[in-house]
């Protein structure tokens, strides 16, 4: 177990060094003086330009640019962004927080809803239930994401239909303005606690979650409640659900105890899978609802051409990405008692 | 091993086998009709189109479409916030997405191939590096690659296309050269190398049977993803810019008047979601048919 | 008296092509204490016989028959419930291959008590824990203590069937069906399990069937015998009887297959 673990940490290391070539690279493959870009209208004397060369580490040789990279990154030091001249690293952290947040909540709807839907299919093998559920579950996983943000807008907030319940849901943003909570932990969820009156800020914190977390969890639902039907399905077919069945227990608990913790294997993987997913949506759902997080930050970063924020953004996106695929497979050993067992024969 | 004449007399059965279930899906059924008919739109894009895509027809902004008041029989579906028709930019839009969907699936068909086929035949050192750097860029949300491509590129409906194609490049790569792998281990191909033959070239033509199925199932779903992922760079302000019209790009100005004008916003997000819901029925529909694991 | 009786059993699939029928007009019983071989080939029913009175069939199986009942319990109109309490209670199923009939994500305890906590509702969890235990020891596993906490991918395919029916017998029942229980297992693991079989029979009071397609260990271990094939009976009688004088050609082909093949061993130097 510690030696599969150890394992990871190198691979870990491996892709680290991978991003950072790709990181760093991108600011060179830049057709054109990215020093000039980047000065862009402000106009540049040539000691302005020699100034912003010089802070970039441009006039140094490739390899010890490169070389420098690591060793900056490796202190978590990413650089500075030209727009804010705020340092890289920490607009991340200020911003991860949010899309954490607003991803998490889109994988718990996602995984909520889509269970369920996976689980009825299978039980319901070929009848209307399955066909409808997997009819919605397809047209879920074909949604342009983007597009269905602003429906969702249309549909519930601004009520384009006058339909009874809707239109209560904010458009835009983490929280009202009306709320002042200070950033202890940069989770609203946690924060809101911290203030005057929490209970009526998280209410207000939770509407705003709502339609964009709704929109970037479409997919991961409908790959949850695919992934599960079929996973299950297949369990089904085993010899030890035959057994349990003999042992005369319900329906329920073969199902929900026996079949479930087996076929949650391929199911666990497409959960960590969809992180990347869900970071994905982020980008777009982030831009639709004005969400304060990575994703709009970085979307904002390449319209204004900042190089850096590109850079150290991706490799920190990337970076989570992979820290959380690791999370997965150690998952993995919790629920598969073989796995585990290989794992500890090996040592 | 199997014996050629074996082999050639299973083929037909394959076929029918393979056909017989993928006509009893009628998902799959439906995804086909649907492309074929947005393949047939895009063709005839010019004769179909009442009017020019980018005309602007001054005073006949936001002109309803034909369930609403005050519609115009000139613009059955109405017209968007520059006074273009909107039926003529959805028609010549589907030219747009099935044609960089097609471009995508080719060209990262085809570096996918022969990647996937150097990094299978060659192994060692080559194969590492090649599959750690796919590893990474699988381990990037594609979007975010696409727009890293696109920042590097500049914006623009190529560079989308070329950016989206090379994050689809992995899938390719680990299909074909996990075929290889397997492939160049068999007799045959040992065989032939004693002979002095080309094992590679062997490889190379013994594979394509092998793995016909699954790069078939898999460029339907690029063909899906690129449609979206283009889409969604072009409602970004990253891929196609105006006035071309793409769905994508078009929901960026729409966004503005959404309120007075739904169907603005609709309109577009409909006819990608109704492609993409294409491939992917079909994609389902080939995967069911192609995999005998699946079949009941 | 008569544990288990079946009259005019029919069992049926519905496919795609219409209905298959995999059993037809089949009738036996199975006495209190005795131990009842089936033997057929695969395919002849027999599987689907015992299925059936388990209720274990899919839900495409159409199961017919004038009369099906275990003791004084009517299977036919016994509720879903009912025959829950049944299944694990009063018959109890070993099936084919032990690794794949043991769930792999539970250890062999947990297993072991959950037939226990369904069948024997008085017990506690620590009664549940001794008496899973208790099982182990009696069923022929050593060091029982240890095993409980083992997954089944850790046990041997022999440890693995001693389980499975330590699970069946857990709810003590007065019937215990084995469906080729020793098919997926070695030659000499073979005999060791059928021995337990026979001697869990009488230590617990139980009837067995025995299904299986080698007509050797039925000859040794049944006390009367059934031959079915193509879904149909074709020979019913006292094992020594049917072994000694069988009436039916199909029988004399299965034992003139059985005695070549023992001669062929024999020959060989293999026993």
């Amino acid at each position: 177990m510690i030696r599969y673990s150890l394992k990871k940490l190198a691979l870990l290391a491996i892709t680290f060094l991978g991003l950072s070539i790709v990181a760093f690279s991108l600011i060179r493959m830049v057709p054109g003086d990215p020093v000039l870009m980047m000065l862009g209208e402000r106009g540049a004397s040539p000691e302005s330009y020699a100034e912003m060369k010089a802070t970039l580490g441009l006039d140094q040789p490739y390899i010890k640019q490169f070389g420098l990279f690591i060793w900056h990154a490796v202190h978590g030091d990413l650089g500075n962004s030209i727009v804010s001249n705020q340092s890289v690293v920490r607009e991340f952290f200020d911003r991860f927080p949010a899309t954490l947040e607003l991803s998490v909540v889109a994988l718990l709807f996602a995984m909520m809803v889509g269970l369920p839907l996976g689980i009825i299919a299978a039980i319901k093998r070929n009848t209307f239930f399955d066909y409808a559920f997997m009819g919605v579950s397809l047209v879920g996983y074909s949604m342009p994401i983007f597009w269905w943000g602003l429906i969702l807008i249309l549909v519930a907030s601004v009520n384009v239909f006058d339909l009874p319940f809707f239109g209560w849901t904010p458009v835009s943003g983490r929280i009202s303005p009306m709320f002042e909570i200070d950033s202890v932990t940069g989770f609203l969820f946690i924060d809101v606690w911290f203030s005057k009156d929490s209970w009526a800020a998280f209410w207000d914190a939770l509407k705003h979650v709502l339609l964009p977390a709704i929109a970037m969890g479409t997919i991961p639902l409908a790959v949850i409640a695919r992934m599960t039907r079929s996973s299950l399905l297949e369990v089904l077919g085993e010899d030890y659900i035959r057994t349990a069945k003999a042992k005369g227990l319900s329906t329920r608990r073969v199902i929900m105890v026996h079949a479930l913790r087996n076929a949650m294997i391929p199911i666990v993987t497409v959960i960590g899978l969809s992180f990347g997913m869900v970071i994905k949506g982020a980008i777009l759902t982030e831009t639709i609802f004005s969400w304060p997080g990575i994703g709009r930050w970085l979307v904002n970063s390449v319209t204004s051409l900042d190089y850096p924020v590109i850079q150290g953004g991706v490799l920190l996106i990337g970076m989570a990405i992979v820290v959380v695929n690791l999370i997965v497979d150690l998952a993995y050993l919790w629920i598969d008692p073989k796995l585990r067992d290989a794992h500890d024969r090996s040592k | 091993m199997i014996d050629q004449n074996e082999l050639n007399a299973q083929m037909p059965t394959g076929f029918q086998d393979f056909w017989h279930s993928f006509r009893q899906n009628k998902g799959a059924l439906i995804g086909t009709w649907i492309i074929l008919i947005f393949i047939l739109i895009a063709m005839l894009a010019s004769l179909l189109a009442p009017h020019d895509p980018t005309k602007i027809f001054e005073g006949k902004y936001l002109v309803p479409p034909f369930w609403q008041d005050g519609s115009s029989s000139e613009f059955i579906l109405g017209t968007d916030d520059l006074g273009r028709d909107l039926l003529s930019r959805l028609i010549y839009g589907a030219r747009i997405s099935v044609g960089v969907g097609f471009l995508v699936t080719v060209f990262s068909l085809i570096a996918g191939t022969l990647i996937g086929l150097l990094a299978g035949y060659r192994g060692g050192r080559t194969d590492t590096i090649i599959m750690r750097v796919m590893d990474i860029l699988m381990a990037l949300p594609s979007i975010l690659l696409a727009i890293v491509v696109v920042a590097i590129l500049g914006t623009g409906l190529f560079n989308a296309v070329v950016a989206v194609s090379i994050i689809k490049i992995p899938s390719f790569v680990r299909l074909v050269r996990a075929s290889v792998i397997v492939e160049k281990q068999k007799d045959y191909v040992v065989a032939s190398k004693t002979f002095g033959a080309s094992g590679f070239r062997q490889a190379f033509i013994n594979i394509f049977p092998n793995i016909l199925a699954p790069l078939i199932v898999q460029s339907t779903l690029a063909f899906s993803d690129g449609i979206l992922d283009i889409a969604a760079l072009g409602f970004l302000g990253l891929g196609a810019q105006p006035p071309l019209p793409e769905w994508g790009t078009m929901l960026v100005s729409a966004k503005n008047f959404f309120q007075s004008a739904s169907y603005i916003v609709t309109l577009p997000g409909v006819c990608i979601l109704i492609v993409v819901l294409g491939f992917n029925l079909l994609g389902d529909g080939l995967r069911d048919a192609l995999d005998p694991r699946l079949k009941k | 008296m008569n544990i288990l009786e079946v009259k005019n059993l029919s069992v049926g699939f519905k496919t795609r092509h219409g209905l298959v029928h995999a059993v037809k007009d089949v009738s036996f019983e199975v006495h209190q204490g005795e131990t009842l071989g089936i033997v057929g080939e695969s395919g002849s029913g027999k599987s689907v016989s015992s299925l059936a009175v388990m209720g274990l069939l899919p839900s495409n199986a159409m199961v017919e028959a004038s009369s099906l009942s275990l003791g004084r319990t009517d299977l036919l109109k016994a509720s879903e419930k009912h025959m829950r309490m049944l299944r694990g209670g009063e018959m109890g199923m070993i099936f084919q291959d032990p690794m794949t009939s043991l769930n792999p994500s539970f250890t062999i305890g947990y297993q072991l008590m959950e037939a226990l906590r369904y069948h024997q509702e008085s017990l506690d969890k620590k009664q549940r824990h001794a008496k899973a235990i208790e099982l182990l020891d009696h069923v022929g596993i050593t060091s029982p203590e240890a095993r409980m906490k083992a997954y089944p991918h850790q046990l041997s395919g022999g440890m693995c069937q001693r389980v499975m029916i330590a699970m069946a017998i857990a709810g003590k029942p007065q019937l215990l069906i084995a469906d080729e229980p020793t098919t997926a297992l070695d030659v000499t693991i073979q005999a060791q399990i059928l021995n337990l079989l026979d001697r869990l029979r009488v230590e617990d009071k139980m009837s067995m069937i025995l299904i299986t397609h080698d007509i050797g260990v039925v000859a040794q271990h049944s006390d009367r015998m059934m031959v079915m094939y193509a879904g149909q009976v074709v020979e019913t009688g006292k094992t020594t009887d049917v072994i000694q004088k069988p009436s039916h050609p199909y029988t004399q082909s299965l034992l003139d297959a059985y005695a070549y093949l023992q001669s062929e061993k024999k020959a060989r130097g293999v026993s």
